[in-house]
């Protein structure tokens, strides 16, 4: 990542409370940026799906395996990268939780909060294995609500 | 976290607080949810005024509660919505799910 501004790393266990820590650095950056607060918010519970799907279903909790992330600006844009150490999955076989029959699944609504509360997701996997999901949002953007384009649990 | 709850016309009404999230909120949602059908409870209302984040593992546990409510033959429904909440529930279009109210009266009698 080449940012305007120094970034931030951070690297976490794969459990479910590191998230909270995420969570106020993260907070505590967009601050500085003084993002508005629904702005801010949006990004904040993004950046915590991202996580919470790396931990679960790209390190399955292994508590030898890690997640980092890392936060910066660049080119008008706040850029979130978090990457575990999983096997990768198939973004076109994530299922779609907005079709009916998926309407009262209790799990698999963590890409649907990415793909509304961001401008931009991408998803990389690395020969080695690993998953780099990056967060893409204008500074000038207000928080939009736009649909998923993928389907599964994640 | 502890979420309280009392009872109004036979209405078992919860009032989580905080953050409703992965590892946070979620367990004590289904805890409160399973306690309640546990004494009893039939009819369900969650309170969601004092709740600031709800994320898909948060969202996840009020649909879990509204099946497992619905499936012992009572109702769930949802009782001043925070507009980041609202918001998450138009985007998940859960708000075609559940009955949700701004008014506390209006939803213990809707039970009747």
């Amino acid at each position: 990542m080449a940012a305007d501004q120094p970034q931030i790393h951070l690297v976490i266990g794969s459990q479910f409370e590191d998230i909270e820590l995420v969570q106020i650095v993260v907070e505590e950056s967009l601050r500085k940026l003084e993002l508005d607060e629904a702005a801010a918010h949006s990004i904040s519970l993004a950046v915590r799906e991202a996580v919470a799907n790396a931990i679960k279903h790209g390190n399955q909790q292994n508590p030898e395996k890690r997640v980092e992330i890392d936060f910066g600006v660049e080119g008008g844009e706040v850029v979130i990268e978090v990457t575990d150490q999983g096997a990768g999955f198939d973004v076109s076989q994530v299922r779609d939780p907005l079709r009916p029959d998926n309407l009262l699944r209790p799990n698999g609504r963590g890409l649907l909060f990415m793909n509304s509360f961001m401008d931009a997701i991408d998803y990389s996997f690395k020969p080695e294995g690993g998953t780099v999901v990056t967060l893409r949002k204008r500074l000038a953007s207000t928080p939009t609500a736009r649909g998923p384009k993928e389907e599964n649990e994640r | 976290m502890n979420i309280p709850s009392r009872t109004r016309d036979g209405v078992t009404i919860l009032e989580p607080k905080g953050k409703i999230t992965i590892g946070v909120g979620d367990i004590a949602l289904r805890e409160a949810v399973h306690a309640a059908l546990d004494s009893g409870a039939k009819n369900l209302l969650i309170n969601l005024k004092l709740v600031t984040t709800i994320d898909s593992s948060g969202i996840g546990e009020l649909v879990s509660g509204y099946t497992t409510v619905t499936n012992r033959g009572g109702k769930l429904k949802l009782l001043n919505l925070p507009p980041k909440v609202q918001d998450i529930l138009q985007i998940t279009q859960l708000v075609t799910v559940f009955d949700i109210y701004d008014d506390e009266d209006e939803a213990v009698a809707s039970y009747a």
